[in-house]
């Protein structure tokens, strides 16, 4: 059995680990409300965005919509964005979304598909590398430090454009954990390219028709404008899962802090009665040796 | 029909603006443009310049954009910035120095690629800097 000294040593050093979990746990809850707030404030551009697209996309139809409306028309090659958290200490939140990235990898390539793979975060990079060295093909770490912002995924669009324009994927699609409450993420696959709404907006080929009935004039014209407009909405589409990643991210984290500081105070409790009863049992076996001695006189 | 505008001004981060106004004059990329109750409907680019709300007779607001796009119908306009800021929050020190120092990195530049992108960025700091220095419908 351990003795008291070490039995003291251990109980301190799990109060001082539960310490710091529910620090964490704090912080972490701080950020998940500022998170959170980032990711509503964010929402009427990705709305207003979504509407104007709807209201273009109608318009342009059949061979004239650019590629990155419409695609390449293949699926030969596909490109997957995978976004993780910088740090770890947030539950299983990295390891599910490698876990379907994983699995969504294998499925592509046995049915002989080239998959090629672009990591943000620095926990997916990481994993990426290990076991897809050769498929992946940029990595971004830290780039949502302090918070995300809009210009950094503009970055991170800018290389998936310029790769499509150079034609070496056909059809990309993003990988991000999507917050539905603090306990809860969902892995989530959205599809950027080619453009997966223009189905629900086709109103049919009269033109474009506001509410108000009437059709929209363009200004410099239909093409420039939906040429500018869709990276754009990639833009959005990647920030806004940046927003709902790093809202997961503090979710998590808050959740598996918790968890730890609970655990923490399990293990304290049960350390304090097995110290408390070896400290009696000592107790005891002194009283009994003096009392023996005493008798023996 | 409504005798205001219902207009709304989005960046990515959040909503600058939103309320009843009487016009607003916008820095289309094809000329400033104002849009008033009942205008017709227009999908238009937003060059870098500066969007003047107006209520009564007077400027009530300034604000600069970096670009974006802008939706008319005729009740309400919705402008989709790429960055915007109220006009009175921009140091003027500092817009003058961005234009100076973009300057130098447009000379400076090696590549045709980032020639381009300087060339740009000064643009939208010159266009700030004349937010500030030479605001519009004084």
């Amino acid at each position: 059995m351990a003795s008291l000294k070490d039995l003291k040593t251990r109980i301190s050093s799990v109060q001082s680990t539960r310490r710091i979990t529910s620090a964490m746990k704090m912080v972490a809850a701080a950020k998940l409300k500022r998170a959170q707030e980032a990711a509503e404030a964010a929402r009427p551009f990705a709305e207003r965005m979504e509407r104007m697209l709807g209201s273009l996309a109608a318009g342009v139809t059949g061979d004239g919509a650019p590629k990155l409306l419409a695609g390449t028309g293949d699926d030969q090659t596909h490109l997957l964005v995978v976004v993780t958290s910088d740090r770890g200490l947030c539950g299983g939140f990295n390891g599910s979304i490698t876990r379907a990235v994983k699995r969504r990898i294998e499925a592509l390539t046995s049915q002989g598909k080239t998959v090629k793979v672009i990591a943000i975060g620095r926990k997916g990079v990481a994993v990426m590398r290990r076991e897809y060295r050769d498929k992946l093909v940029a990595s971004y770490e830290e780039l949502m430090k302090p918070a995300p912002a809009f210009e950094q995924a503009d970055e991170v669009v800018a290389k998936i454009v310029s790769m499509f324009e150079a034609g070496e994927f056909d059809v990309c699609t993003l990988y991000y954990n999507k917050f539905i409450s603090a306990l809860t993420q969902e892995v989530t696959p959205l599809q950027l390219i080619p453009f997966s709404n223009v189905g629900s907006d086709d109103k049919g080929d009269e033109g474009e028709v506001s509410e108000s009935g009437a059709a929209y004039e363009f200004e410099p014209n239909e093409e420039e404008i939906l040429e500018a407009l869709l990276p754009k909405n990639l833009s959005v589409q990647v920030f806004r899962s940046m927003l709902e990643s790093f809202a997961s991210e503090q979710g998590a984290r808050m959740t598996a802090m918790d968890n730890a500081t609970r655990n923490a105070g399990d293990m304290i409790n049960s350390l304090s009665i097995t110290y408390n009863r070896a400290r009696q049992a000592q107790i005891t076996k002194e009283l009994i040796e003096i009392i023996s001695g005493a008798e023996a006189l | 029909m409504a005798d205001k505008v219902a207009f709304e001004l989005v960046s990515p981060e959040k909503l600058l603006f939103s309320g009843e106004v009487d016009m607003v004059v916008l820095p289309a990329s094809e000329g400033d443009m104002g849009v008033m109750p009942g205008h017709a409907p227009v999908i238009a680019t937003i060059r870098p310049g500066t969007i003047c709300i107006f209520n009564g007779n007077s400027v009530e607001k300034r604000l600069f954009v970096a670009g974006g796009f802008v939706e008319v119908t005729e009740e309400r306009c919705t402008v989709l910035a790429d960055t915007a800021t109220p006009v009175e929050d921009i140091d003027l020190g500092a817009a003058q120095t961005l234009v100076k120092d973009l300057g130098e990195d447009v000379s400076h530049a090696k590549t045709e690629e980032e020639k381009a992108k300087a060339e740009a960025n000064l643009v939208v700091a010159q266009a700030k800097l004349q937010a500030v220095e030479t605001p519009a419908y004084r």
